[in-house]
C-alpha cells in the first residue's frame, strides 16, 4: 500500500540559505511520525511547504500515491492536511464553536450562521476522540491544553486526515502532555496520521512510531524508538556526542545570599501574582522554581531583580534590605539576571554584539573613561568573551538580530557570567534553544554553582528543574506549595504539585 | 534562525562583487537615496503635466507633446539648480575678474541656500535626537517660536554688552526657551505617562498664541503700527560674513558644530549609549539598570533646546527682529529631515542641505521659470512618502530586503510609573 504522504526531494532555498536540501519523508496511514531536529534544522520550513505557506524550489508531494500541488493552506486542507501551529490561532473572545467555524462557517438560509449544527458536529468529534471540549465555552476561559484541543478540532472539523503538530508540548504541563498523547493515540486508532515536530527526546521515545531526524536542512536518518535510544538520537540531531545527564557534585550550601519573606507582587492588571512567598537561596546551591507558565514566576523574578516593586514583604541580599532597589542596585551588589524573554528584556537586537556585551557595564571602567565610551576596551571585551563563551558570530559588529537563539543566549550568559557575581537569577534559560545550547547553558549554571554562586532557577521545563536543582520549590497560583530536596522527590510528585494537587 | 547558519555558508561561496552589490542593495541608505531620486523625477513629471503648452502640443502630435513635456521638466530643474547654486558661468567669470562684489553676487544663491539650510539643521537635529530615544517631538515648531521669542527678548532688552558676550548669550537664552518648551511635555510624560505627541502638539498652539500675545504686548515696537518687535541690539546680531545683500552668517557653522556635538553625545559617550538603548529597546534599558524616565526628560529638553536654537538663529542672524509673520514651517519640515537623515546627525545635515537648496532654488525658479514654488512641497512630500513606505521603493527598484531589521520609528509608551 502507498504511504498516505510522501515528500520527495523537497528543496527550499532562501536568499543565501539552503533551508531544506532534498528532503525525503514518508508518512504511513495510522502512524505517529516524529520529526526531530534542532531549532533551525529546517523542520518548520518543511512543514510550511507541506501546508502551502512556502513554495518549494524543487521536489514533489504525493498524497496516497498521487502527486499534488499545494499553493496555499486551503489547498493543503482540501488534500486533508491540517496543521496546529506552535502559537495558537484562536480568537480569545469567541466561543469554541465560533473559532472552529471561522473560515468554514455553517450557514442557514438567509446567510445566518448555523451555530447549533456546528456545535453538534464539534460535540460529535469531541466524543469520538474523547477530547472533552465544550463548544459553548469561550477560548479565554480555557486552559492552554484545552485550547490546543480546539485547534485539533478545527482540523478534524475540516476532515483532515494528516495532522501536523508543531512543537505541541512546549506549552503544556506534564499531565497535559500525557493527555495530549492519549488523544494522539486515539486519533491514529481512528485512522488519522500524525507528524509531530519536536526537539524533546523523551517524548519521541515514548510516543512515536517512527522518527525522522533532520539536521541542517537534510534528513540524517529514520529510525524507530525500539532501535534508538536518547543518546543516539541526540547525536544524530546535533552531529556529535551529547552528554544528556549532567554530572554534578552534591551541593555545598553556604551563607544565605537571597532571602525572600512574605513577598507580595502585583501583575500588570494589578492582580496578586505572587502571594506571600518566602524562600532562601544559599551560596553554592541551585533553588529551582517549578510551575506551569503563568503562576507568578515571571512577577517573582521581576521583583527579585528590581524590575517590579513588591507591594508587601521583604527581599534581602546578603542581609541588606533591597525590597525596593532598582535593577542597577541589584547589578552593582553582584546579582545577575538571565531574563525570561531574552529578545525583549535581555538584548538590544539592533545593536552589535560588542554593545550587547556591555549593556549593563558600559558606564564602568574600563568601558568608560568618565562619560566617554572607551571603544578599544569594549572591542577587546567582546573579542575575549566571544572566544571564552564560544559565541558563534561573524564579527563583534554583527547585529544581535542575525545570531541564532542559542548564540543570543550565549551573549547574555557571557555578559552576566563575566562579572563577579554572587547571585544568579536564571528565568527559562534554555527556552527555545537547541540540544547543544541547552547542554552548554546547563554546564555553565552548574559551574557557577560550584564557584559558590547562589542560583535561582525558574523553569517550566520539569526535566530541567529536576536535573539541575538542589532544592525545588513549586509555584501554583502565586504561592509556593512546597519546597523539597531534589533528591527526595520524583518527577510525578512535582507534576502533581504543579497541577495544584497537594498529596495528603 | 535556520537561515543564519546556511547563510554564513552560502556567503563564502559567492563572488566578492556579488556580495558587494548584495550589501549595497540591502543598505537602508539606498532607500533614502532612491526616494530622493524618485521624488525629483516625479516632480519633473508633475511640472510637465501642469504646463499648458504640453497639452496644446499633444493635440498636434504625441512626439511633439513629449518634447515639450521634457522641455518643461528640464526648464524647471534648470531654474531650480540655478536658483540653488547660482550660475556656474557667472561664478567662473566673477572669479576670473577678481572683483569681490561680483563674486559675492554670483555666489549669493549658493550662500542663500546655506542660510535656508541652517535652521533646518538645528530643527532636524532636534527631532532626530528625539527619534533616537524613541520620542516623537512634534513640537519643534513651537519650540522654535519660543526660542525666537526668548532670543529677541535678550536681544532687545539686554543692552550695553559687548557683541562677543551678547550674541552668544542671546543664542543661549533662545536655546533655553526652547528647552523649557520641550522639557514640559517630557516631564508630563515622566510623571503622568501623558504621550509626548499630544502634548508637544498642544504646546505648539500655546507657543503660537504666546508669541502673538507678547508681540502685541511687551515685545512690540512702540514706534510701529504692526505687531512687530523692536529691532534687536546690534551687539546681539549673529555676524554676517559677506557684505549686503549676502545674508550668510556664522549660524551655519554653529549648526554644523551642534551636529558634531549631537554625534559625539549619541555615539561616543555613556549618556548617548543610555539614550540610544532607551530608544532601541526600553525593556532592555530597564533591565540593564538605565533610568528611562530621566533619559526621556533630558532628551525632550535637549531636543527642545536644539529647536529653540533654530528660532534664535533665525532672529539673530537673518531677521534681526520678530514679527507675527515669523512662521517658518521649519518645525514640521524637521520631522521629514530627521526621517530622511535616518536620525543620524550627518544624515540630518545632508538632508537639511538638500531641503535648503530645494527651498531657495524654488524661489528663483518661481521668478525665472514661472513654476509655482509649491512644486517643491510636492517633491518633499513625495520623498517622504517613499521613505515612510520603503516597500514601494524596494519594489520599484527590486531591492532586496535588508538583512538587519530596519530601525523603525517606535513611539515609546514608557514613563509615568514613578
Amino acid at each position: 500500500m502507498d504511504p498516505i504522504l510522501e515528500l520527495r526531494g523537497i528543496t527550499k532555498q532562501f536568499p543565501g540559505v539552503l533551508a531544506n536540501d532534498h528532503i525525503d519523508l514518508t508518512l504511513n496511514q495510522g502512524e505517529i511520525l516524529a520529526l526531530l531536529g534542532e531549532n533551525g534544522a529546517g523542520k518548520t520550513t518543511l512543514m510550511n511547504i507541506l501546508y502551502g505557506l512556502y513554495k518549494p524550489d524543487e521536489g514533489e508531494i504525493f498524497v496516497r500515491g498521487k502527486k499534488i500541488d499545494i499553493h496555499s493552506p486551503s489547498d493543503a486542507i482540501a488534500q486533508g492536511i491540517g496543521m496546529v501551529h506552535q502559537h495558537f490561532m484562536l480568537v480569545p473572545v469567541f466561543t469554541v464553536t465560533d473559532n472552529v467555524m471561522l473560515g468554514d462557517e455553517y450557514v442557514r438560509g438567509g446567510g445566518f450562521l448555523d451555530r447549533r449544527r456546528a456545535a453538534a458536529r464539534i460535540r460529535e468529534i469531541s466524543r469520538q476522540y474523547n477530547l472533552q471540549v465544550d463548544p459553548d465555552a469561550y477560548i479565554k476561559d480555557l486552559p492552554v491544553g484545552l485550547q490546543q484541543r480546539v485547534e485539533i478540532i478545527k482540523l478534524l472539523f475540516r476532515d483532515a486526515e494528516i495532522l501536523i503538530l508543531d512543537e505541541p508540548t512546549a506549552v503544556l504541563t506534564p499531565q497535559e502532555v500525557n493527555e495530549l498523547f492519549a488523544i494522539m493515540k486515539s486519533l491514529v486508532e481512528h485512522g488519522k496520521s500524525i507528524i509531530f515536530i519536536t526537539h524533546k527526546l523523551r517524548e519521541v521515545m515514548e510516543f512515536s512510531n517512527r522518527i525522522t531526524v533532520i539536521r541542517a536542512g537534510r534528513v540524517v536518518g529514520t529510525t524507530t524508538p525500539q532501535e534508538a535510544d536518547q543518546n543516539k538520537l541526540a547525536a544524530m540531531m546535533v552531529g556529535r556526542q551529547i552528554e544528556l545527564q549532567i554530572e554534578k557534585k552534591p551541593a555545598e550550601p553556604g551563607e544565605v545570599v537571597l532571602q525572600v519573606r512574605n513577598l507580595k507582587v502585583l501583575d500588570t492588571r494589578n492582580l496578586i501574582a505572587v502571594d506571600d512567598v518566602s524562600f532562601d537561596v544559599r551560596a553554592g546551591e541551585i533553588l529551582g522554581i517549578a510551575g506551569v507558565q503563568g503562576n507568578g514566576q515571571t512577577e517573582l523574578v521581576r521583583a527579585v531583580t528590581g524590575l517590579l516593586h513588591p507591594v508587601g514583604g521583604e527581599i534581602r541580599f546578603l542581609g541588606k534590605k533591597v525590597t525596593h532597589a532598582t535593577p542597577k542596585e541589584f547589578f552593582e551588589l553582584g546579582s545577575a539576571h538571565i531574563p525570561e524573554d531574552r529578545q525583549k528584556d535581555g538584548l538590544v537586537l539592533t545593536y552589535p554584539v560588542k554593545d550587547n556585551l556591555v549593556l549593563n557595564t558600559y558606564y564602568q571602567p574600563p568601558f568608560a573613561r568618565g562619560v566617554i565610551l572607551n571603544q578599544p576596551s569594549i572591542y577587546a571585551n567582546a573579542e575575549e568573551l566571544i572566544r571564552k563563551f564560544d559565541i558563534r558570530t561573524p564579527s563583534v559588529m554583527t547585529m544581535l538580530s542575525s545570531l541564532s537563539g542559542g548564540n543570543q543566549q550565549k551573549v547574555i550568559v557571557a555578559r552576566e557570567f563575566s562579572r563577579p557575581i554572587k547571585l544568579l537569577v536564571a528565568s527559562q534559560p534554555t527556552r527555545g534553544l537547541d540540544v547543544g545550547s541547552i547542554e552548554y547553558i546547563h554546564h555553565r549554571l552548574i559551574e557557577k554553582r560550584d564557584e559558590g554562586c547562589a542560583v535561582l532557577l525558574v523553569s517550566t521545563e520539569l526535566d530541567e528543574i529536576m536535573e539541575l536543582s538542589d532544592r525545588i520549590a513549586v509555584m501554583y497560583r502565586g504561592r509556593i506549595l512546597v519546597t523539597i530536596d531534589a533528591k527526595e522527590v520524583t518527577k510525578e510528585q512535582i507534576g502533581l504539585y504543579m497541577a495544584g494537587i497537594v498529596p495528603a | 534562525m535556520e537561515k543564519q547558519n546556511a547563510k554564513a555558508k552560502g556567503r563564502i561561496s559567492q563572488k566578492p562583487l556579488v556580495v558587494f552589490l548584495d550589501e549595497v542593495t540591502r543598505s537602508p541608505m539606498m532607500v533614502n537615496i532612491l526616494a530622493i531620486v524618485t521624488g525629483l523625477f516625479l516632480g519633473g513629471v508633475i511640472a510637465a503635466l501642469t504646463t499648458e503648452n504640453v497639452y496644446v502640443a499633444l493635440k498636434s502630435s504625441l512626439v511633439e507633446g513629449l518634447k515639450i513635456a521634457l522641455q518643461a521638466a528640464w526648464n524647471t530643474y534648470k531654474a531650480l539648480f540655478l536658483g540653488a547654486f547660482g550660475d556656474p558661468q557667472r561664478i567662473v567669470t566673477a572669479l576670473q575678474s577678481g572683483d569681490w562684489s561680483q563674486i559675492n553676487r554670483a555666489l549669493s544663491p549658493l550662500s542663500e541656500s546655506l542660510v535656508q539650510a541652517t535652521p533646518y539643521i538645528f530643527a532636524g537635529l532636534a527631532v532626530a535626537l528625539g527619534f533616537r530615544v524613541g520620542l516623537f517631538n512634534i513640537g519643534a515648531e513651537g519650540q522654535i517660536f519660543v526660542g525666537a521669542l526668548a532670543a529677541v527678548w535678550a536681544g532687545v532688552f539686554i543692552k550695553g554688552l559687548p557683541p562677543i558676550i551678547h550674541a552668544p548669550l542671546a543664542l543661549l537664552i533662545g536655546g533655553l526657551g526652547g528647552a523649557i518648551w520641550g522639557l514640559i511635555p517630557g516631564w508630563l510624560k515622566a510623571k503622568t505617562g501623558a504621550h509626548e505627541v499630544i502634548n508637544t502638539i498642544m504646546m505648539n498652539y500655546i507657543a503660537f498664541r504666546l508669541s502673538e500675545y507678547l508681540l502685541t504686548g511687551v515685545l512690540r515696537d512702540p514706534a510701529k503700527t504692526t505687531p512687530i518687535s523692536a529691532p534687536i541690539e546690534r551687539s546681539a546680531w549673529i555676524p554676517r560674513l559677506f557684505p549686503y545683500p549676502n545674508r550668510f552668517h556664522v549660524g551655519f557653522f554653529i549648526a554644523l558644530f551642534m551636529a558634531f556635538l549631537v554625534y559625539l553625545l549619541l555615539f561616543k559617550t555613556t549618556w548617548g549609549f543610555e539614550l540610544r538603548t532607551v530608544g532601541a529597546n526600553p525593556n532592555a534599558a530597564r533591565y540593564a539598570g538605565m533610568n528611562i524616565v530621566r533619559s526621556m526628560v533630558i532628551t525632550m529638553a535637549l531636543s527642545g533646546g536644539l529647536a529653540g536654537l533654530a528660532g534664535a538663529n533665525e532672529v539673530l542672524g537673518v531677521n534681526r527682529n520678530l514679527g507675527v509673520a515669523f512662521s517658518s514651517g521649519y518645525g514640521f519640515d524637521s520631522i521629514a529631515l530627521a526621517l530622511l537623515g535616518n536620525s543620524h546627525p550627518l544624515g540630518v545635515v545632508l538632508a537639511s542641505l538638500l531641503f535648503g537648496f530645494l527651498r531657495n532654488g524654488a524661489i528663483q525658479m518661481q521668478l525665472t521659470a514661472g513654476i509655482p514654488i509649491d512644486i517643491i512641497s510636492i517633491i518633499q512630500a513625495m520623498i517622504l512618502a517613499f521613505i515612510a513606505a520603503p516597500a514601494i521603493i524596494r519594489t520599484i527598484y527590486r531591492l532586496k530586503t535588508p538583512k538587519e531589521p530596519e530601525i523603525r520609528l517606535q513611539i515609546s509608551s514608557a514613563g509615568g510609573s514613578s
